[in-house]
């Protein structure tokens, strides 16, 4: 590895913990940014020469801190009004460090930081934006292409994003604990909507967007090391873990959908499902059921089967039927349906799905899954129509180019059992 | 004498590996282990998953089980034991038998394993 390589990860690792304390001494986002942006530019001045220092987050935050201290007097020399905002923390700046960056400090720091992104007026995809640039540090334009827009459309978005959330009142006091259970909350669900953004893409050409999934991944893992007793936390970390292992067989050599069933489980990532089945024990373990356990305890029982003929369908419907119970949606109920199909038949699995139709009249999947259950019990015609509704709701072209198959082998076979057509 | 070699690193960093960086090291790791395993040097090893996973069994007149890794720099690492268990109840069994006095047994689920076979 050369030189800047190892920096830029230490810088990266770092980044999180250095801007969440930097955010907390200046109360101001681009004040701790750019204070951040200077210590990173003197790390990589310092760092080859005398080595990695031993907490890098700490001298980040030291040298980010002194950097923008300076800045803040000069300017106030400069001007005959200072801008008594920018350095309103001075007091509470000029306390020792060290007592400073213990753990539960970086832990709220960093939750404030993902927080800060999650603000409720802003749209999930702005909201996404705003943590991959803040707390990820990706630039503009590697962000631009993850959400396949041009990069000064994406700079606007997130200028926009940011005046918003710098104008929002955030609380830097220790947070309580119901607001801590709040903030995790809603971080975790910021972490969850990024990693779909890449696991399912909701727009363009590609379908699976890999960085985006690892950038969830990432912050997922930050989270869980911060907070390591919060079984949904645990869950959540399980769930991407489990999901993301199928990422290598998700799609063939040319980007069609392959389903769960047909994909080549060999190219599972067994490291990944290790680890999410070793987080969703110890979260069970605690007896504090939420969604994201229960989602990755359906992941689970996935990873376990080595064949698709080994899925334990009749767990995983059990499992549906709980989650259901924490988080009634009838998505939840759709994905239910598919394990009802295979342990009591497509028949009751029609039954299940069909008072959805109004609620999800608009959602790809479920003409996807209705279109199935149709042509497995012999109503071709019905479920030409409902493919060709999936069709017209398609997001991306892997998805259209699925439903297309189904429709050729409706075709073929005129009514023969088709295979599943839910989500991969 | 043998000894052990642990391994310490900063969690972040490595879980953000790309594969190929941590295929790369694994097999620079492998490396070794293959010469040394040809010299009859080589005994058991095992790498970890994320601290994230860990549980730890805290010694007592009654065992305490905690949701975390052994994290406090009081006492230092002994030694480690891997049983094949089905369940992680299981393994806090095993560990609450092997805890002494005091100290803590850390129960971490290992994700690499090769038994090795030192020749003394």
């Amino acid at each position: 590895m050369t030189d800047i390589a190892w920096i830029d990860a230490a810088l990266t690792a770092a980044r999180p913990q250095a801007i969440g304390a930097l955010l907390r001494y200046f109360r101001n986002l681009d004040t701790a940014e750019e204070a951040f942006q200077e210590a990173c530019l003197r790390a990589l001045q310092k760092w080859p020469v005398n080595g990695p220092p031993r907490d890098p987050a700490a001298w980040l935050i030291l040298v980010g801190r002194n950097f923008a201290l300076d800045e803040a007097r000069r300017k106030r020399k400069h001007d005959a009004l200072p801008d008594d905002d920018m350095i309103s923390d001075l007091d509470d700046a000029e306390a020792p460090l060290a007592e400073r960056l213990d753990n539960s400090h970086y832990r709220d720091d960093v939750l404030r930081l993902l927080f800060v992104c999650c603000h409720p007026e802003l749209p999930a995809t702005q909201q996404i934006a705003l943590a991959l640039r803040i707390v990820s540090g990706l630039s503009v334009k590697e962000i631009a292409r993850a959400f396949l827009v041009s990069e000064s459309a994406m700079e606007q978005r997130i200028t926009r994003a940011k005046r918003h959330v710098s104008s929002a009142e955030v609380p830097f006091e220790t947070p309580g604990a119901p607001e801590r259970a709040e903030r995790l909350t809603a971080v975790a669900a910021m972490i969850y909507l990024l990693f779909n953004e890449g696991y399912s893409a909701s727009g363009g050409e590609v379908h699976v967007r890999v960085p985006l999934c690892e950038e969830a991944i990432r912050l997922a893992r930050l989270l869980l090391r911060l907070f390591p007793g919060e079984s949904e936390i645990m869950g959540l970390n399980a769930l991407l873990l489990l999901q993301h292992a199928r990422a290598p067989a998700r799609l063939d050599a040319n980007g069609a959908i392959v389903l769960l069933e047909d994909q080549d489980r060999s190219k599972w990532d067994r490291k990944l499902i290790a680890e999410g089945h070793a987080l969703v024990d110890k979260a069970l373990r605690l007896r504090r059921p939420g969604p994201y356990q229960v989602q990755a305890a359906i992941a689970a029982v996935h990873a376990h089967a080595a064949r698709a003929e080994d899925t334990d369908w009749a767990e995983i419907d059990q499992l549906y039927a709980v989650l259901e119970k924490l988080m009634s949606s009838p998505v939840v109920t759709l994905n239910r349906a598919v394990a009802v199909s295979k342990v009591s038949g497509p028949a009751a699995a029609l039954a299940m799905i069909e008072p959805l139709a109004p609620k999800l009249d608009s959602y790809f999947h479920f003409y996807g899954v209705l279109g199935a259950l149709l042509s497995q019990l012999g109503r071709t015609d019905e479920a030409r129509t409902a493919f060709d509704k999936a069709i017209s709701l398609a997001n991306t072209a892997a998805e259209a180019a699925h439903i297309r198959l189904h429709l050729d082998r409706l075709m073929k076979d005129s009514g023969a059992a088709g295979a599943q057509a839910s989500a991969s | 004498m043998l000894y052990s070699i642990l391994c310490y690193k900063s969690e972040a960093e490595v879980c953000s590996w790309s594969r190929a960086k941590d295929e790369a090291v694994m097999a620079r790791h492998g490396e070794v282990i293959e010469r040394l395993t040809a010299q009859g040097r080589c005994g058991p090893v095992a790498r970890l998953l994320p601290t994230t996973t860990a549980t730890t069994v805290r010694a007592g007149r009654k065992p305490v089980v905690l949701d975390g890794p052994f994290a406090e720099t009081k006492e230092q690492l002994l030694g480690f034991f891997v049983v094949d268990c089905d369940t992680l109840e299981q393994a806090i069994d095993i560990a609450s038998e092997l805890t002494i006095e005091t100290g803590a047994m850390e129960i971490r689920p290992v994700h690499f394993f090769a038994p090795g076979s030192p020749k003394r």
